[in-house]
């Protein structure tokens, strides 16, 4: 191969190492976390891994030296020993006692994660595919705020088209948000199939199970962003559904929940002004990539016969009573969700929106959030 | 496999096999039927290999280059589903069937005809399971271990085919299992009791009785899955009163004493070799067969270990946890019973030596990383995670097939009357060593780090050992071509080999000719009792 | 005098017996899970109506809180909320809350609600002598509804739990005939 095509091969071999070198991580343990759980998880950890090592050391010792001094080509010559019951009897009990010494500290451990007590801040972790519905439990209705916390890396840079940029499939659009030092109990569940919500800092993984409710607790005592993934095959976005919490000072937290329900309270007021088409098309093309997009495609073609074309054919071009009820309700014994739950009414009124015009299908329609609203609250 | 030596005795119903494709489609010959199944699970090998090329090649790097998440999940689904039944289980059912009988001085299995359909049933099977890739909303997308409501509510319409498949393959290792049992019990040559035989044959006697045990057990609960998709019933759907956590009870009480039966046959193909390589016998006979035994016991009562972040209440998870470190104590007793032989012999390190001593160095690397996902509350930050992916692949790659690789190069000469390449042999060795680390050490860092499983695409602090990781993959990946190589020169050609093959070889399938003749110990006084040594 | 092949056959046969044994083995694991459950009380799951006879002594020194969760499976429409977030009760007493559904589908559904309890060591002490969840639930098209359940919390409730989370998931069992978007 000559110098020039030399070259080239060198450059594209770089390139394609260094695209990943920069953000190169030689990591080889698990962290320590930010919990007292996961610092004793991690101490647990660390002594297992410790009394492995001293075991494979010893075994694999013993056989490299045998390797080296009982061979043939030395002039080694078989011994004709072939069973020894005090030395069986003593590598079977020593096995026990080390198991045994590892026994205590994990047991004790485990029974500190599974300690119910009180909670200050009580939140409900539903999975649902492909993403966290977060619900913050209030006495006052008026004050519990729900929010769906799903993947904010652009699709453009999973599919190569883009740069990747930091905490890449690791980055959502609502974080949750706990208060540090704050004794916060997560109430899992799922809406469809399994998942798993795991935070590593933590050490808090606990299975999402449809029909089920199990609970996890955590006391965090160090502000900081925290991030996790899924960790139970949901089916294919499995690995696009991160988990991400912000833990801030107690105050910090308070100014943030005092906005979140602000914001809820304003979304109700948005129903009430009657909004342009373009904005309606601007903010359903962003709603439609996030949510709908994983199914129906940037396109709007889908992948069908699980995931039905929108161009120019069914609802997405019919009667917008229909189209609007199945965003809304969903369709059941299909993978179609009922979005009510997730998405206001302004979000529902712009994506439907966007839908019947969008991709050539210019239907014309623009719905108003109120009508959704009046939708959704069935007066 | 030609074992075509004609016999030229007084018995007149001694004759060689049939002329043609046909002898294959109806042989009851034990060595036929074995030679079928190593075959099949070569082929199935190659295929399942390549389906993890394909995972591999999308994790080389972040991003999405290759295949889409739906069809990435059906890459791991099979290449786990095929790897599992259709590669280790039958590549282990091929020995069983070559070695028993001659290992026992027996003319063949008990159920020659229930054998013949043993075999067949399963490339019918397997076809049918991989055209589930070309079906519409295609094959199986749900993990090999399939839990429910993903592989009933939200499974492709193929999975009414998967649950075919997987009911067939249980019906062949059941008829396989029961053959195996009562050709054992039942046909040993007079004199051969059961502490004298080799222990490969208590391995798979031990085995047997495993699979005829859970089989059945996986053929339920797919059969509830099936009822539940189509027959309206509610076993795992929590609307009608069901659990979903139900099915991975009832699958992983099949799957634990699965994944014993894909590695008790290869403690007993590593217990033939090393011994003869040490030219020592094996140290602990017994201890070995009582050890054995207490794996295979306490592998029924173990099973919620894969569970433990389900939400099982606290006296269930401490319960699991002890029961399955209970299970290192008689794997352990193996580990230092195999060092125990080697210690003080008299060593030469040909393949089939080097695949043993790979196999006890990196099954124990796995077996402790198995201990520590064993400790449950560690096991919260490994579970789904790239640790649990390197814990079973070290016991199943460098540990289940590395002895399989052993036993065809310990038993290729018997097989075929030529010794293989030695040298080609050590290549395939060193290249498949090297290969297997390189692909599998990594996957405990990632792991560690916070990847988890079955993810089409990764965070960017993931990358750099995922693309060292696809690079052993490919390297051992096509290192298996070398293999294919070798067995296709030995069986054309090669040194002759004599009937005792190896210096150290004790046993009566050693006694016999090398190609072992098509039909031995036709008559009790054919074996050599002297010869056999457990 | 019994032939290798005799021998071979009643092995066979009773291997085969064993094998179909662990079949039917593989069905009963799932009554044998549901009686572990209710015996246990393991699992979250609570119990049918509760029919006590004799009045339990109220422990008014005790309060215990309970917390009330509503969920809706995949495709499922309905609004469903309960009318109380959480209750503090005094164990032995009985208490009444209700829920809220509403069907907003153009069609008639059939729901069904299944309770499920955290910490599940609490789940064989919330009696329920009136449960929505004990029956299917049908509502027109644009019907809503108050649903009633009265509970009582046994007082030998283990001390050490203060907090008992009760949530209801409702699935969606309309038979497909009556599904009008069936197509």
């Amino acid at each position: 191969m000559d110098i020039a095509k030399q070259s080239k091969w060198l450059v594209a071999l770089s390139l394609l190492l260094s695209s990943s070198m920069v953000y190169a991580d030689w990591t080889v343990n698990m962290r320590q976390g930010v919990t007292q759980i996961s610092r004793e998880v991690y101490e647990l950890h660390m002594l297992i891994f410790w009394v492995c090592v001293a075991i494979g050391v010893v075994v694999f010792s013993v056989m490299i030296f045998s390797m080296l001094m009982h061979r043939k080509s030395i002039g080694a010559v078989p011994a004709d020993f072939h069973d020894n019951t005090k030395v069986e009897i003593l590598w079977t009990v020593i096995p026990v006692i080390i198991l045994v010494a590892m026994a205590v500290p994990a047991t004790r451990t485990l029974s500190d994660m599974y300690d119910t007590g009180n909670a200050e801040i009580d939140i409900e972790v539903r999975g649902l595919q492909w993403k966290w519905q977060y619900t913050y439990l209030n006495d006052d209705p008026a004050k519990e705020i729900s929010f769906v916390s799903s993947l904010l890396t652009d699709r453009d840079e999973v599919n190569n088209l883009a740069r990747k940029r930091e905490h890449y499939l690791l980055d959502v659009d609502n974080e949750m948000v706990i208060p540090v030092n704050t004794r916060v109990r997560f109430l899992v569940t799922s809406g469809d199939t399994l998942h798993a919500w795991w935070v590593p800092d933590f050490a808090v993984k606990r299975d999402a199970i449809p029909g089920f409710i199990h609970e996890a607790w955590t006391v965090v005592d160090k502000p900081g962003v925290y991030r996790g993934q899924c960790a139970e095959l949901c089916g294919k976005d499995h690995g696009f559904m991160p988990v991400v919490v912000r833990v801030v000072e107690r105050a910090e937290y308070d100014t943030w929940m005092a906005g979140k329900q602000a914001d809820a309270l304003a979304v109700y007021e948005t129903v009430g002004k009657e909004w342009t088409k373009e904005e309606l098309m601007v903010k359903g093309e962003e709603v439609y990539n996030r949510v709908c997009a994983a199914c129906h495609q940037v396109n709007g073609q889908g992948i069908p016969p699980a995931f039905p074309s929108l161009v120019g054919q069914g609802l997405a071009v019919g009667p917008i009573d229909a189209h609007l009820d199945i965003v809304l309700n969903g369709k059941a014994g299909s993978a179609m969700q009922s979005f009510k739950g997730q998405l206001n009414a302004a979000e529902i009124a712009a994506v439907v929106t966007y839908e019947r015009n969008a991709w050539g299908n210019d239907v014309g329609d623009l719905i108003q959030p109120r009508k959704v609203n009046e939708m959704m609250s069935g007066e | 496999m030609s074992a075509i030596i004609e016999q030229s005795h007084h018995d007149d119903h001694h004759h060689g096999p049939a002329k043609g494709l046909m002898r294959w489609v109806f042989t009851t010959n034990h060595k036929d039927i074995g030679t079928l199944y190593l075959w099949f699970s070569f082929c199935m090998f190659l295929l399942g290999g390549s389906f993890a090329l394909v995972i591999r090649a999308e994790l080389f790097q972040p991003g999405l280059q290759l295949v889409q998440p739906e069809f990435f999940n059906q890459m791991t689904t099979m290449h786990g589903l095929i790897m599992v039944f259709g590669a280790v289980m039958p590549a282990f059912v091929g020995l069983a069937n070559w070695l028993i009988p001659m290992m026992i001085g027996a003319p063949d299995m008990a159920l020659p005809r229930m054998n013949n359909y043993s075999f067949w049933i399963l490339p019918f099977a397997f076809t049918m399971l991989a055209s589930t890739l070309l079906m519409e909303g295609g094959g199986p997308n749900f993990g090999w271990t399939f839990y429910a409501p993903l592989s009933t509510d939200y499974a492709p319409p193929s999975v009414t085919f998967f649950i075919f498949a997987v009911h067939l393959m249980g019906i062949s290792s059941i008829m396989g299992s029961i053959n195996v049992v009562v050709t054992i019990l039942n046909l040993r040559a007079p004199g051969m009791t059961l502490m004298k035989m080799p222990l490969f044959v208590w391995t798979w006697l031990i085995t047997a009785y495993l699979l005829i045990a859970v089989m059945p057990v996986l053929a339920g609960v797919v059969t509830m899955m099936l009822m539940d998709i189509h027959f309206g019933t509610s076993f795992f759907n929590a609307g009608g009163g069901g659990d979903p956590v139900l099915f991975q009870h009832v699958f992983w009480f099949f799957g634990h004493p699965e994944v014993y039966i894909m590695i008790l046959p290869a403690f007993g193909v590593v217990s033939a070799i090393i011994p003869t390589f040490a030219r020592k016998r094996l140290f602990g006979y017994a201890s070995m067969v009582y050890a054995t035994s207490s794996i295979a016991f306490l592998s029924f009562i173990v099973w919620a270990h894969h569970m433990f972040t389900v939400g099982m209440p606290l006296a269930g998870e401490l319960y699991f946890m002890y029961a399955t470190m209970l299970i290192a104590v008689p794997t352990g007793v193996k580990v230092f019973n195999w060092v125990a032989t080697m210690w003080q012999g008299s060593m030469t390190f040909e393949t089939p030596m080097l695949f043993a001593i790979a196999f006890v160095i990196l099954f124990t690397i796995g077996g402790l990383s198995g201990l520590m996902l064993s400790i449950a509350p560690a096991d919260f930050q490994y579970h789904d995670t790239y640790f649990v992916v390197a814990h079973f692949h070290y016991v199943l790659v460098p540990g289940s097939v590395f002895s399989i690789m052993a036993a065809v190069y310990y038993w290729l000469p018997k097989w075929t009357g030529h010794m293989y390449d030695e040298t080609l042999g050590k290549t395939h060795f060193w290249l498949s060593f090297v290969g297997v680390n390189v692909t599998f050490f990594p996957q405990h860092f990632i792991g560690l780090a916070g990847m988890p499983r079955r993810i089409p695409d990764y965070a960017l602090q993931f990358a750099d050992y995922n693309m060292v990781s696809s690079v052993g993959a490919f390297l051992f990946g096509f290192s298996q071509l070398l293999f294919l190589f070798i067995i296709i020169k030995c069986i054309r050609t090669g040194k002759k080999a004599t009937a005792q093959v190896w210096e150290g070889a004790h046993g009566l399938e050693w006694t016999v000719a090398s190609p072992a003749p098509y039909h031995t110990f036709t008559t009790p006084d054919e074996v050599d009792m002297k010869e056999a040594h457990g | 005098m019994k032939t290798a092949q005799t021998s071979s056959n009643s092995m066979v046969l009773r291997l085969f017996a064993v094998a179909v044994g662990m079949f039917g083995f593989g069905f009963a694991l799932v009554p044998l899970y549901t009686v572990f459950c209710e015996i246990t009380g393991l699992n979250g799951k609570t119990g049918d109506q509760y029919t006590q006879t004799s009045i339990q002594a109220v422990d008014s020194d005790r309060l215990v809180t309970i917390q009330f969760l509503t969920s809706n499976n995949s495709g499922m429409p309905w609004e469903f909320r309960p009318k109380m977030r959480t209750l503090q009760v005094h164990p032995g007493e009985v208490n009444e809350t209700s829920f809220f559904a509403r069907n907003p589908a153009s069609y008639d559904m059939t729901a069904q609600a299944v309770p499920s309890v955290t910490p599940f060591m609490a789940a064989s002490y919330l009696h329920k002598t009136e449960c929505f969840c004990f029956e299917q639930q049908a509502l027109a098209a644009g019907e809503s509804i108050d649903m009633p359940l009265r509970f009582i919390i046994d007082k030998d409730l283990p001390a050490d739990i203060e907090t008992l989370t009760l949530s209801y998931t409702m699935f969606d069992i309309t038979a497909p005939e009556q599904s009008a978007s069936a197509d």
